[in-house]
């Protein structure tokens, strides 16, 4: 061992190089740490139902008991107009889809918080963590929507007037978009949160709040004039109605607004990413 | 032997006290600073970090402080200092969990840091999956570990639990398997924290006999932080020393050990305590406290050198604060190392009855000193009551040396012998011849 000379290495052949300053997060690394994104995705799988009883059909449980709420409640006591679709078509199309974009926002804000431990003790790219919740959630969107599925074939076996088409062959890319929206929000919250815990309170009353500003429980048709525009800036909007236009063909596929979503999506993934890449260096000092 | 490490002028500012309300208008006011090219106003509040000074509410402190260094590769290199000296600090910088405040750091290989064993582990999953989680965490590919799998279960040791949830584990079994997930990593630096201060005595052994292994025949090199001297010095070739966040001293590792050992105890025969905030010391001190101690010989000389078989008289100075009935002070020789070798303990030996508070002066006296000659320290401690903790326990309070003596007889000389740290005991040797 002895002082540093400074001239002993070009700067290209060090491997890792830490600064105050720290470059950007690279693709190649998150890759090289791809099975680790396994693992994390597999122990949320294995782990959120052991010990229990019914195990998976858990996956299902939630879902059905949001939508049966909302066909009571929204549909039949407040007697919202679901554009002539059957109730449960179309508030367990809305319920999974929205379900998925709160999962993702959820459980990626709380990165930092429940990872602390981890985090305190070994490096990875810490993006691994939120991407592997997006992952696992995704896992758990699928299998709901069987459920969906499953009663929107029901329905079409008995001649219930529906008319899906063709864009169903769109349904990964307005999932894609769900996803990359919970995540670059989830990002923004969790990288806030760690060190302003107050955010934490907020998070959950604003998911609601949000899903009450999408059309999930109501049809886009019925919006009055003078909250259109509010509505129409929501870019959930447009992939909500998009995904009923699909499957059920009531509502709108808007290319524009669906263009707008997907601008909105990654824009809001890259500041995220950005703002994420910045907590991370120094959140172990915080957290 | 190429440089595989390289540090230059690190630091790292800490915030103490509680971060709340404040935070934001500080981050603010950093942000303004910065934005118009200012220096970042809260860097400059930040002092050396001495851990024993109290904090003011949100002050800033440099836990690390102009820390450069190169490591080669292949060497096992030992941090030690005290707790708050940084040791953790710079591990963390090094294995990239927290970033550094100025300076930079530039490393030449895949780096493995084992600062817990069995990081992310989780109880409801199996043996099994455990080792895969582990592993994946620490950077290991999966097809990596399948190939590595059953030698790793033989190395822990826990073969017919592997498919048992880890909730189930004892800890031991949990820290075994932990372990043996990080033996097998084959990053080409290895960063290792005070991992092994868990598990059982002969698992640690097969542990550093693991890491040592490794570190020879593949060259892989090593940064490991321990409070253990005697594994440090087993391990290491060479060393680091840290002290308030700073890079106190570096070399070979005996030089390291003795330094850090001499840093905090007092090198003169006396140690005045309260002029020292810089001593390993525990204990609440609610019935009495050790004000100062000294080691001095027959003639009444305070020393800090001793001959081989000469008496030695440890004289300390007590407080008593409250009313105790036969209290305890004991004395601790140790080696360099950190070996405890001989107790040296009041109640062994006397009572002293029921003492009001008052200040006393108290003395030990050693008739022989049996020690090799070599480097030792003296460890002290009081306590009121013998089923209590130590009121007053001060770590390597005083280092004395053993010097060759010509008194002993025969003991003039161990050249020949390599006997550090041990007990000279009297021994009778008879040799006659078997047939006659």
């Amino acid at each position: 061992m002895q002082r540093t000379n400074p001239t002993s290495l070009p700067k290209d052949q060090w491997d890792i190089v830490i600064t105050p300053h720290r470059e950007h997060p690279s693709f190649s690394e998150v890759w090289k740490f791809r099975d680790l994104l396994y693992m994390f995705v597999k122990r949320d799988v294995v782990t959120v139902y052991k010990q229990t009883v019914l195990g998976p059909i858990w996956f299902f449980v939630q879902p059905i008991l949001t939508t049966v709420v909302y066909m009571v409640v929204f549909g039949g006591i407040a007697g919202i107009s679901t554009d002539g679709v059957p109730r449960i078509l179309f508030y367990s199309a809305g319920v999974v889809l929205w379900n998925y974009f709160a999962e993702s926002l959820t459980q990626t804000s709380k990165t930092f918080m429940e990872n602390s431990r981890i985090f305190g003790k070994v490096y990875f790219p810490r993006i691994i963590v939120p991407i592997s919740k997006v992952v696992s959630g995704l896992l758990k969107f699928c299998i709901q929507l069987f459920f969906f599925l499953a009663v929107l074939i029901y329905h079409l076996s008995i001649g219930t007037k529906l008319h899906p088409n063709l864009y169903i062959l769109l349904t990964p890319a307005l999932i894609t978009l769900m996803a990359v929206m919970g995540l670059g929000f989830g990002l923004i919250v969790t990288s806030l949160t760690s060190k302003y815990r107050d955010l934490m309170f907020l998070i959950q009353f604003g998911v609601q709040l949000f899903m009450y500003a999408t059309p999930i429980i109501y049809p886009s048709s019925i919006i009055p004039e003078k909250y259109k525009l509010f509505i129409s800036l929501n870019p959930i909007t447009y992939v909500v109605e998009g995904f009923r236009y699909a499957f059920l063909g009531t509502g709108s596929w808007s290319w524009i607004g669906l263009g707008y979503a997907v601008a909105f999506a990654f824009g809001l993934l890259a500041i995220g990413v950005y703002i994420f890449d910045r907590t991370e260096k120094t959140v172990m000092d915080t957290v | 032997m190429s440089v595989v490490i390289e540090v230059e002028d690190l630091g790292k500012l800490y915030r103490l006290g509680e971060v709340g309300t404040g935070t934001l208008s500080h981050d603010l006011k950093r942000w303004w600073a910065l934005t118009r090219g200012k220096e970042d106003p809260y860097s400059q509040v930040g002092r050396v970090n001495i851990r024993t000074e109290r904090a003011e509410k949100g002050e800033y402190v440099w836990a690390l402080q102009n820390i450069s260094f190169s490591i080669q590769k292949g060497d096992v290199v030992g941090i030690i200092g005290k707790n708050g000296a940084g040791k953790s600090t710079l591990l963390k910088i090094l294995s990239r969990i927290t970033a550094p405040t100025s300076g930079s750091l530039r490393i030449k290989g895949r780096v493995g840091s084992l600062l817990e064993v069995g990081t992310g582990f989780h109880p409801e999953m199996t043996g099994r999956e455990n080792v895969f989680m582990n592993g994946t965490i620490l950077g290991m590919r999966r097809h990596e570990i399948v190939r590595k799998f059953d030698d790793i279960v033989d190395f822990a040791g826990i073969a017919k639990y592997i498919d048992t949830p880890v909730k189930r584990y004892s800890s031991g079994m949990m820290v075994r398997l932990g372990f043996a997930v990080a033996a097998f990593l084959e990053p080409e630096i290895l960063i290792v924290d005070e991992v092994l201060a868990v598990g059982d005595a002969e698992f640690q052994k097969r542990c550093l006999g693991k890491m040592e292994e490794v570190s020879r025949d593949q060259g892989r090199t090593i940064l490991f932080v321990s409070h253990n001297m005697s594994s440090v010095n087993t391990l290491c070739h060479t060393g680091m020393f840290l002290a308030n966040g700073q890079l106190e001293f570096q070399g070979d590792i005996q030089q390291v050990i003795s330094r850090y050992l001499n840093y905090s105890s007092s090198g003169n025969g006396k140690l005045v305590l309260s002029s020292r905030n810089d001593i390993e010391r525990r204990g609440n001190r609610l019935f009495g406290e050790i004000i100062s101690i000294s080691t001095r010989n027959t003639k009444g000389e305070i020393l800090d050198t001793f001959e081989f078989g000469q008496q030695l008289y440890v004289d300390m100075r007590v407080e008593i604060k409250q009313e105790v009935v036969d209290p305890e002070l004991g004395i601790c020789i140790s080696t360099s190392r950190g070996t405890r070798l001989q107790h040296l303990v009041s109640k062994w030996e006397r009572e002293f009855g029921k003492i009001a508070p008052g200040v006393y002066d108290v003395t030990v006296e050693l008739q022989e000193l049996m020690v090799y000659p070599g480097d030792y320290t003296l460890t002290a401690w009081f306590r009121h009551y013998v089923k209590e903790p130590a009121d007053d326990f001060i770590e390597s309070a005083l280092s004395i040396k053993v010097i060759k003596s010509e008194k002993m007889g025969r003991f003039k000389d161990f050249t020949n012998y390599s006997p550090i740290g041990g007990v000279y005991a009297k021994s009778n040797w008879y040799l006659q011849n078997a047939h006659g």
